[in-house]
């Protein structure tokens, strides 16, 4: 009894923390037992996931599922984690999984095959390669140079229309790019730079554009928002690295986007969704990537992820529909050759622009 | 035999946890590596290791943390003295602002850094934008709040009296402060210095956004082999050199810290007030003060930008959705989340850190026993050494079969917080711990208290205010924590650190003012904590 | 009683106490004595149960100790340097143990143990500001406080100046009398323990080599190292011994201890000698003297006669301070 005097004040502070804690609180997702009807569907995905809960309320009443959502890393980590953990899946559905990482997941055997009903348009998305239609493409956003128009004009210099026109001693030391090695838009202008210059040509190219004072940052964020004229920040590199969608988000007072994308530069990243090999409720996985390819989530897709969805017939947000055009043709390197030579080539580009 | 199965028992929570979540998920991913397609081979590791890139990148390493161990110490040590030794006007809101680094995410902080030292920044004249320099800064930047915490935490209760014995023997300040003080201090010291030091090692988003691209550390390449690459076999490469590191660096440092008489007499004076042989503290804490004030105002003064003028727009946003609904949850819901995620993660880091505190400090009386002790003080530090992404891959891997089915545990995230708060508890704790005169223990002990009691008599006065310097210590820790929870963290719970980088990864002026504006609103809160924290009292040590 | 057996404890392998026995019944003070090294502390921290037996056995009325902690043996320890809890006043020091076992009246008990050492009204001063001698009584005062079965006192007074050692060893000496607290105190100080303790115990390398009541002890040390350290001058053997006791008219004796002031300069003294050196102190004169037969002693001469050295004196043999002691050992 003594000792329990002596207690009290830690007692007392235990108290005080455990009841603004997060433990006591139940997970919500507890496993079914064996033989039990699955009563809910695990999504895996990346950080970037975002859907509105009008939506998720919407997927859980047509099909009586728990809608789970287990988000975390970006596309490449996403990726690695199902493929270490094929052997027992993290979820039902894996959504994210972008076209320059899908061949390794399906190398892999991530995936299990489920054709979707495709929507209007979607079919041109398919990754190359994927005999199974394992994977359906849910969205699309192209890796495009961004210009700021308005510096252009107040500088009175042309603005430039191409990926040679950055080598160009006109516009030396005004490109900001993300770097390959630690981020995926970055990795995707190095895939552009492939696919226009050719698998033995991009290394001249990239050795032009460090000599021509192009700044490489970690991530999409540095560059676009601390570097670029028009970013958060003010910065004083007036072309960018960014996304077919972004003038869309550049608006004026005066109802003008200030920038525009160069659609001649673009590479296009799809992001696939697919029912994981030995998901513990396949029926509600394929509710899930229908559910996904359905106009609802296609036509809330620019406003909640920023990307197009690959359902032609959806309407668009006013600023996307007016500002945020997207390539026609966008440059292309096939999937398997990704897979391949991504290793090699993201070692070879380390090389040049660390010279 | 007793003493031993009393130790064990002590140390069997703590070493539970961390089998469970860091020995068995680590080794896990080294398995991975060696065992590429089933075949034990680590021949490949081998070659990775000869490769000239994976050398370059372990020097870039070693010297950059060396170089910001060092500034931080050169910093941090004097700027302890004036924080914790004298006394003055808004000494506790000092104190509590220099921890905010500590909570910032990283990629907001390197936004606030090169804003202002990028080309069009401020200090963009310096050039300083890219270079190694700016990223020991950044480190700097991070960690000096850390050695001036532990190392102040020490410093407050030390006796003075020694020091002036010495000052009455005709030493000097300098050679008072050299013969006396620091040996005094050098436990504290050593264990801040290779705590930063491991901090240092481990950095990964300042290196990246600060170095702009241009050097990779052992972290950054073992993120790149990881995630992008899937090349697991470097990886544990990497890894093994990491933890090998590790190893020597912990010998070294437990060699350092060990001194022939840990006792420390202990005073409890009120500080004097700050006089002119002050000079050296005063001029660390506005060297320090500028270092960390700067990126600080820099992001408030972004938070407070509207369009071409200023105003609350952004804090007033804080309470939605983002602009287009970028976040499922309002900013302020996060910040409930992280708190109380912090709160999880301080009891945990603060009951296991205690545990092993008192478990290596207690008197060894064989030399088995010693070195159990000095192998159980290491072992808690290693995870601050190995990358997050090893860690994190490592829960996926290993932690996905009953009875250790914690893959989707809610749980994860404090954990894996508090194990990397956990170095930081310890080292503030032991060092005061291992100074109490193990014989005022024996005599509670003899006046017939028991071990509660006697923890409570004895050692507790001593350590309250160590306990809450390790307190804040963990819960600014967990606030900030971005790279496992980033891995682990769950949508419809997010964290600040991830709404921020929710927020700051995605076009538009406003998500870009409330990702900065979130930032001051996290780093204002832990400011607040902390000096709450330092505020409260323990109203019934005395009465014992 | 206190009863140690066959008690054996080593540090890491080296052996600190070897084969200890003793004996301490109720009541009584007992001193070991022991030089700096010889196992002593150790001994006394087994015994409060703060180091494990490698062997014996350490019983209190007959119950075995081993696997009682210290805590639940109802032993107090007073270390050398207090060890008072620094941020608690004299008086919550002095009523720390009281406290813990609930006693009522704790105040009441608490203001008559620091006037049992001295110390009225000291009770809120914090010990921060007590001189050596004070922070020892406040020490005493705790560790009576709950009338502990067995004090144990290691070194109590060594850390104090000579004169106030002296003080407070006879005060120390009362207060346990009064009290009628069995102790067991452990010292280097020959002085200290004749003053403080009933009886006797001396440790040299590990073991105990002799125990015994203390005049009885100090009559007959065990060997000669024992009567150096008992603060004997010299120890001698074979014909200097013999010589020695024929002259003090004692029986011969394979050696003999011999005090510093056995040999007085008398003029009818039965032995002779050459002064060899002499120095004056306030109650006599001490000289070294080449004494016939036995060899250089030290001897005493009353103020008023003026041995010079080279000078031949008498001398005569006060047996009171001789001890007859086994050869060696």
């Amino acid at each position: 009894m003594r000792s329990v005097r002596a207690c009290a004040p830690m007692l007392a502070l235990a108290l005080a923390a455990t009841a603004c804690s997060t433990v006591g609180e139940s997970s919500g997702s507890e496993e079914p037992g064996d033989g039990a009807t699955p009563t809910e569907v695990v999504l895996v995905t990346h950080e970037s996931f975002a859907l509105p809960k009008k939506l998720v309320r919407q997927f859980e009443e047509q099909t009586g599922y728990d809608l789970v959502v287990r988000a975390s890393g970006d596309a490449g980590v996403l990726t690695n984690k199902l493929v270490l953990t094929q052997d027992n899946p993290l979820g039902d559905v894996a959504f994210g999984v972008d076209n320059t990482f899908a061949s390794r997941a399906l190398d892999e055997g991530v995936f299990a095959p489920y054709d979707a009903p495709l929507p209007e348009g979607a079919e041109q998305y398919r990754l190359p390669g994927d005999e199974e239609n394992a994977l359906s493409p849910v969205d699309n956003a192209s890796v495009c140079v961004n210009v700021d128009d308005t510096w252009f004009a107040d500088q009175d210099l042309a603005v430039p229309t191409s990926l040679d026109d950055l080598v160009d001693p006109a516009y030396e030391d005004l490109f900001v790019t993300p770097g390959a090695a630690t981020s995926s838009p970055g990795m995707a202008f190095l895939l552009a730079t492939i696919g226009a210059y050719g698998e033995d040509g991009w290394q001249d190219y990239w050795a032009s554009l460090m000599d021509n004072g192009t700044q490489l940052t970690d991530g999409w964020s540095d560059a676009y928002q601390v570097d670029f004229t028009q970013g958060g920040g003010k910065g004083d590199r007036p072309i960018v690295l960014s996304y077919d969608s972004s003038p869309a988000f550049t608006i004026a007072e005066d109802g003008t986007s200030t920038t525009s994308a160069l659609l001649d530069t673009c590479f296009r990243q799809v992001e696939y969704a697919g029912v994981l090999a030995g998901a513990a409720n396949p029926e509600g996985a394929e509710a899930l990537v229908d559910f996904l390819l359905g106009p609802d989530v296609q036509a809330a897709l620019p406003e909640s992820m920023y990307v197009f969805p690959v359902d032609a017939s959806v309407e668009l947000p006013q600023e996307w529909a007016e500002f945020a055009e997207q390539p026609t043709e966008p440059l292309t390197v096939d999937p398997e050759a990704i897979a391949e030579n991504r290793d090699e080539w993201l070692r070879e580009w380390s090389d040049i622009t660390s010279r | 035999m007793r003493r031993l199965l009393a130790l064990a028992g002590l140390a069997a929570v703590p070493l539970a946890v961390l089998g469970v979540f860091f020995v068995l998920p680590v080794s896990g991913m080294l398995a991975e590596g060696f065992w590429a397609d089933g075949t034990f081979d680590p021949g490949a590791v081998a070659e990775v290791l000869a490769r000239p890139r994976t050398q370059r990148v372990i020097w870039f390493t070693v010297w950059s943390s060396v170089l910001a161990t060092a500034c931080a110490l050169l910093l941090g040590v004097p700027a302890a003295h004036l924080l914790h030794r004298r006394r003055f006007r808004g000494r506790a809101a000092l104190r509590a602002l220099l921890l905010v680094p500590f909570v910032l995410p990283t990629v907001v902080v390197g936004v606030a850094f090169r804003e202002l030292i990028g080309e069009a920044g401020p200090l963009g004249f310096l050039g300083f934008d890219g270079s190694a320099g700016a990223i020991v800064a950044g480190l700097v930047f991070f960690n000096v709040a850390v050695v001036i915490r532990a190392v102040g935490a020490a410093w407050e209760s030390l006796d003075a009296r020694p020091a002036e014995a010495a000052a009455s023997l005709g030493a000097g300040p300098a050679r008072v402060f050299l013969t006396v003080t620091l040996p005094a201090l050098r436990p504290a010291i050593v264990s801040a210095a290779s705590v930063v030091f491991l901090f240092c090692a481990t950095a990964f988003g300042v290196v990246l956004t600060l170095g702009g691209l241009r050097y990779s550390s052992v972290e950054t390449e073992i993120y790149l082999l990881t995630t992008n690459l899937l090349d697991l076999q470097a990886a544990a490469a990497l890894s093994i050199v990491q933890l090998l590191a590790i190893t020597a660096l912990l010998v070294v440092t437990s060699r350092l810290r060990a001194v022939p008489d840990p006792t420390l007499a202990r005073s409890t004076a009120r500080p004097p007030r700050v006089a002119r042989g002050d000079w050296p503290g005063v001029l660390a804490v506005l060297l320090v003060v500028v270092l960390v004030g700067l990126p600080i105002a820099a992001l408030v003064s972004g938070s407070l930008q509207v369009g071409d003028g200023w105003g609350l727009d952004n804090y007033r946003a804080l309470t939605t959705e983002g602009s287009r609904q970028a976040l499922l949850v309002p900013v302020t819901q996060a910040l409930v989340t992280s708190l109380r995620t912090a709160v999880d993660a301080t009891w945990m880091s603060l009951g296991l850190g205690l545990l092993v505190a008192v478990v290596v400090t207690r008197r060894s009386r064989t030399r088995t026993e010693r070195r159990a002790r000095s192998l159980l003080d290491g072992l808690f530090m290693l995870p601050l050494g190995v990358s997050a992404v090893t860690l994190g891959f490592g829960f996926l891997i290993t932690l996905d079969e009953p009875p250790l089915d914690f893959r989707d545990s809610l749980l994860l995230v404090p954990i894996a917080q508090a194990l990397v708060a956990l170095p930081l508890v310890v080292r503030t704790l032991a060092p005061v711990l291992g100074g109490i005169d193990d014989r005022q223990r024996q005599a509670a002990a003899s006046l017939g208290a028991g071990p509660l009691r006697t923890f409570v008599t004895v050692d507790l006065p001593v350590m309250w205010k160590p306990l809450l310097a390790a307190a804040g210590f963990a819960f600014a820790v967990s606030l900030g924590e971005f790279g496992a929870t980033s891995f682990l963290a769950r949508d419809d719970n997010p964290t600040m650190p991830i709404v921020i980088f929710h927020l700051i990864g995605h076009p538009g002026a406003m998500n870009y003012g409330m990702a900065l504006a979130a930032s001051v609103v996290l780093a204002a809160t832990t400011a607040v904590v902390m000096l709450l924290v330092e505020r409260l009292r323990v109203p019934s040590v005395g009465a014992f | 009683m206190l009863s140690v057996e066959h008690v054996s404890v080593s540090y890491d392998g080296a052996p600190a106490v070897v084969d200890a026995s003793l004996r301490l019944d109720d009541g009584q003070v007992l001193a070991v004595l022991g030089p700096s090294g010889s196992g002593k502390s150790t001994l006394l921290r087994a015994i409060a149960g703060l180091e494990p037996l490698a062997a014996g056995r350490i019983r209190w009325d007959g119950d075995d100790l081993a696997g009682v902690p210290t805590h639940k043996r109802g032993f107090a320890l007073m270390f050398q340097d207090g060890q008072l809890f620094n941020h608690l006043t004299v008086a919550r020091n002095v009523g720390y143990a009281l406290r813990l076992r609930r006693t009522p009246d704790a105040a009441t008990r608490v203001q008559e143990l620091l006037e049992l050492v001295g110390l009225q009204g000291y009770g809120d001063r914090l010990p921060g500001t007590l001189s050596g001698g004070e922070r020892q009584r406040v020490a005493l005062a705790r560790s009576l406080a709950v009338q502990p079965r067995l004090l144990l006192l290691d070194e109590p007074l060594s850390a104090l100046d000579a004169e106030l050692r002296e003080r407070l060893a006879s005060d120390l000496r009362d207060i346990l009398r009064a009290a009628g607290t069995t102790a067991l105190m452990v010292t280097h100080d020959h002085e200290e323990a004749f003053a403080v303790a009933d009886r006797l115990a001396v440790m040299r390398a590990g073991g105990v080599v002799q125990e015994g009541e203390i005049a009885e002890v100090w009559r007959a040390p065990a060997d000669p190292a024992t009567a150096l350290f008992l603060g004997y001058a010299r120890v001698l053997v074979g014909d200097a011994a013999a010589t020695l006791l024929r002259a003090a008219g004692l029986p011969a004796a394979p050696a003999v201890a011999v005090r510093r002031s056995a040999l007085v300069v008398a003029d009818d003294g039965p032995l002779r000698g050459v002064v060899v050196s002499g120095r004056a102190t306030p109650g006599q004169i001490r000289l070294v003297v080449d004494v016939d037969g036995v060899g250089e002693m030290d001897a005493v001469a009353q103020h008023g006669s003026h041995p010079a050295p080279a000078d031949r004196v008498a001398l005569t043999v006060d047996g009171g301070r001789l001890a007859v002691t086994p050869f060696g050992r």
